[in-house]
């Protein structure tokens, strides 16, 4: 791999534009509105067309308000669609910005109608050419995208910054914030107009697509990283930072292991935001896919181990004093699960509960407390749930056998209280002492 | 220097393809408006493309036609399930699997252009799509809008690198595949026809055989699980069709705005009838005229891509029926606030003129007045006085009331109750009072203050609510027309 300056200006564009849109996107992602990037990023192509027709050029002045112009009217047109006809918001967005691509592409064909013109290209943008279009700054080349998108961002960053608490009230709960009389359509409407801008500053240099991944992607990562809005800002940003980096990486090198020269930047960052977003949605600590199927897990094994110490106290309640400590196998039986109880015997023995010779079973001290504390438990539920509620039948023992699983100390010695410091339960078995 | 040099070279087979708007606008731009021009068409071309002459403008308009129709029919459950945005995102997620269908055909059988096997290799992609969608919103705090953005992008943008390959490859000439994302209508053959042609068919005959299903998982998805319909599957079948057409439609009016025509009929059918049978035909045969017009227009003008003027005429279907819609549109709705406002205006007059001769004589014991010829009526400015009315208000009102016979006016400009406007008066009170009556007895109202509640629902309590009313109220007699419960206002009272 070959690194030029180039490819450091290409990273740095990408990297711009990716955290100008990431920053705004996580509003986007929590106000449920992501969809809105999405609408806004296609509507804007009518406004860019009639710019260009305008005024003939392609300053970036009349492009901009162009753009804006369609965006806040995306916006209106939406809201009032949605308001107006009963249709839902994704119907609305759906009818809205269709209408706008195809006026567009309609507008550009006629425009460009002399120049061998692809009029969607605008789709994957041009980051590739970014760094050849420069401006001097103090005997500084630097790239004209490079200064829209860090204006961009800047000017972004200052927004956030300055309306970050009325930005916050207004996405989680908007009501409220009408009440404390912070206006959240006016905060909206703000915030859909910097997303044209944004998306417009963005999409001449990295495209649409791109810009609809970094408004997306970088903001619904965060959010299943955190649940605090400023570190949720600050991964985003990272996030698309990274994505940007990673996503030119690849597009010069994936390409060359199956014998390619290299392939687009703008979609390969989309597909690394991707990739990453996917690697976050496994492994995140708190909300990914595996600390929950885990967390499931350990759940799932716990209860079998209280299962197992209930029965094993049941039965040593019940039998003489003479027989013999309980097999594996009857174990099994009882709780109708292998494997789990296994893993949970395994569990039990580690934490000294149960004494295992050879395949037959007995409490500890240890484990004969947790028992019988357990057995307490479901025998004041089953007490409760008779006397008090009225379930004498079998879903008494049913319920009382979940209920179980999740009462601590002090829920016990309330049910004890409530149901009168009984010694017996509905079935005239002893309620264990504490 | 020389980097760059190589740097442009190296990305110079992109500028066919990435950002042409950044390369060489000023050519493209320096005619402004004047260099836009749209051709009309001759009369020779129009009555060959209204008469089907041309066999190539025949298959395209029936294929859009068709492909309209199959939109619109599942789109309309599409709508009614809420999942609008969901057809974005799966048809943005094709494009991976054409570009890889792509590449695998190019290498094994050194050919990529086959359509079938592009249309595969879309089914299977917009299927993982969907799958992903379903995962991202299922196991996840992210909400659909987030899982359909995301999907949409990335694999949008995975599609994208892929066609960054295949634009490279030695065999299979590539440069076809753009067509899947903008469309290319009019370059529609005969197959494709008859593709889209068989999926129609497909698709009405399932709208047919399941319409109570999908109708009833439309409305109320837990009361069909409930009796025991296989929700799941009917849920299944339901986006395969969803799938089947957005992927037929890609060819002809491209991914992103093959949306369109799945969302924009439906929602305009909406417009014109609550009933779903209704709605669904309608919804098909807007797609289909969208599909014949669009294309045919854009078979008169050369200049114009077919897909985006499809979608343009959808659109203004969509715009008419917003406007006019027999149902929910928007005239519709003023005419109906005006008709209301107007009803307002008249039982107002009539209460307060009722009023007047109330304060100005006394009352039979039945609680009814009878007028007596001595007494002249109020005029004009006793009348206005006794609620904000506006004089223009006031005089069309009264207008209005002598047109359909409710009121004369006489020599003085004095107002005089007809038989009929009595009557009418007559009923108009009773239901202001006992409403009044109930608010005092029912709901703790305060005497001072039930008038003005009660003013603003007199004029929609219907002969039902009355009828409880009366029920609720032992004290008040059927054919009885109560007091006043409160003073009544004597400003402009008799002379």
């Amino acid at each position: 791999m070959e690194w030029t300056f180039l490819d450091t200006w290409i990273v740095v564009v990408g990297m711009l534009g990716a955290m100008s849109c990431a920053l705004l996107g996580n509003y986007l992602v929590l106000r449920r509105m992501s969809m809105m990037g999405d609408a806004i990023s296609h509507a804007v192509l009518p406004g860019l067309a009639i710019a260009f027709l305008v005024s003939g050029s392609r300053e970036s002045l009349p492009m901009l308000i162009g753009a804006i112009l369609i965006g806040v009217l995306t916006t209106f047109f939406i809201h009032g669609i949605d308001r107006l006809s009963g249709l839902d918001r994704g119907a609305s967005m759906g009818v809205v910005f269709t209408t706008l691509f195809a006026l567009g592409l309609i507008l550009i064909r006629q425009a460009a109608d002399h120049v061998d013109l692809d009029p969607g290209c605008v789709l994957y943008g041009a980051i590739e050419l970014t760094p050849l279009d420069t401006y001097l700054w103090f005997d500084w080349e630097i790239p004209q995208a490079a200064l829209t998108n860090g204006a961009m961002l800047l000017i972004n960053l200052i927004f956030v910054l300055l309306f970050y608490k009325e930005l916050k009230i207004t996405s989680f709960d908007p009501a409220l914030a009408t009440t404390i009389g912070i206006n959240a359509n006016v905060m909206q409407y703000i915030l859909m107009t910097l997303v044209a801008a944004t998306t417009i500053a963005a999409f001449e240099s990295v495209g649409s697509i791109l810009v609809i991944a970094m408004l997306i992607v970088p903001g619904a990562a965060a959010h299943l990283l955190t649940d605090r809005l400023g570190l949720m800002l600050l991964i985003s940003l990272v996030f698309a930072a990274v994505s940007a980096l990673v996503g030119h990486i690849g597009a010069i090198t994936i390409p060359k292991w199956f014998g390619f020269e290299d392939t687009s930047t703008a979609g390969m960052m989309a597909f690394m935001a991707g990739v990453l977003f996917g690697g976050v949605l496994l492994f995140a600590p708190r909300y990914g896919l595996i600390s929950r199927l885990l967390h499931q897990l350990l759940l799932g094994i716990k209860i079998v181990r209280d299962d197992i110490l209930g029965f094993l106290y049941r039965y040593q309640e019940l039998a003489s004093a003479d027989a013999k400590p309980v097999q594996v196998s009857q174990v099994r039986e009882a709780l109708k699960a292998g494997f789990s109880v296994d893993l949970s015997l395994w569990d039990l023995a580690r934490k000294n509960m149960v004494k295992r010779v050879e395949d037959r079973l007995t409490l500890t001290s240890n484990g004969a407390a947790t028992g019988r504390n357990l057995i307490r438990s479901h025998r004041l539920w089953e007490t409760y749930l008779c006397n008090k509620m009225g379930y004498c039948d079998a879903d008494m023992h049913r319920h009382a056998h979940q209920l179980e699983h999740y009462t601590d100390t002090k829920l016990q010695t309330e049910l004890d209280q409530i149901t009168g410091n009984p010694k017996f339960d509905p079935h005239q078995r002893r309620i264990p002492e504490p | 220097m020389t980097h760059r040099i190589i740097f442009v070279f190296r990305r110079l087979s992109f500028t066919v393809y990435a950002g042409i708007l950044a390369l060489s606008p000023n050519e493209a731009f320096a005619g402004g408006l004047a260099g836009s021009q749209i051709q009309w068409p001759s009369w020779q071309d129009l009555l060959r493309v209204i008469t089907f002459q041309d066999y190539n403008t025949r298959v395209v308009i029936v294929g859009a036609t068709l492909l309209g129709l199959a939109a619109g029919l599942v789109g309309t459950f599409l709508l009614l399930r809420k999942r609008a945005l969901l057809s974005d995102a799966i048809s943005h997620a094709t494009l991976p699997g054409i570009v890889l269908a792509f590449i695998v055909m190019s290498m094994i059988l050194g050919n990529g252009k086959n359509l079938l096997g592009l249309i595969a290799g879309a089914a299977v992609f917009s299927v993982l799509g969907t799958a992903s969608v379903i995962i991202i919103q299922k196991y996840t705090r992210l909400k659909e809008d987030a899982a359909l953005g995301i999907v949409l992008s990335v694999y949008f943008g995975f599609g994208i690198a892929l066609m960054g390959l295949a634009t490279r490859m030695e065999t299979g000439n590539a440069a076809g595949l753009s067509s899947f994302i903008y469309g290319k209508t009019a370059s529609m053959l005969f197959f494709d026809a008859m593709l889209i042609a068989v999926t129609a068919l497909g698709t009405i005959i399932f709208c047919i055989l399941f319409f109570k299903e999908f109708a009833l998982l439309c409305f109320d998805e837990n009361y069909a699980a409930a009796q025991g319909w296989p929700v799941t599957r009917l849920d299944f079948l339901m986006m395969g069709l969803v799938v089947a057409v957005t992927v037929i439609g890609l060819q002809a009016v491209g991914l992103i705005l093959v949306v369109a025509l799945l969302i924009i009929p439906a929602a305009a059918a909406r417009f014109w009838t609550f009933r779903l049978r209704h709605m669904l035909w309608l919804s098909g045969v807007f797609g289909a005229l969208s599909g014949m017009l669009g294309s045919g227009i854009s078979a008169l003008m050369a200049n114009l891509p077919a897909g985006a003027v499809i979608v343009l005429t959808a659109s203004a279907i969509f715009l008419f029926s917003m406007t006019f819609g027999s149902a929910r549109g928007i005239m519709k709705l003023v005419i109906e606030r005006f008709k209301l406002r107007k009803r307002i205006l008249r039982e107002n007059l009539l209460r307060d003129l009722y009023e007047w001769y109330e304060t100005a004589h006394t009352a039979s014991s039945d609680g009814s007045i009878t007028i007596e010829s001595h007494i002249r009526g109020p005029s004009i400015d006793d009348i206005s006085t006794r609620r904000s009315w506006s004089s223009k208000q006031l005089l069309r009102t009264i207008r209005s009331l002598r047109a359909s016979k409710y009121l004369n006016v006489d020599d003085d400009n004095r107002l005089l109750f007809t038989d009929h406007g009595m009557q009418a008066a007559k009923d108009i009170i009773r239901k202001h009072r006992l409403w009044e009556a109930y608010l005092i007895s029912h709901a703790d109202v305060a005497t001072g203050t039930v008038d003005l509640s009660a003013d603003r629902i007199e004029h929609v309590l219907d002969e039902e609510i009355i009828r409880k009313l009366e029920g609720l109220l032992p004290g008040i007699h059927p054919k009885e027309l109560p007091k006043s419960l409160h003073t009544l206002n004597t400003s402009g009272g008799a002379v």
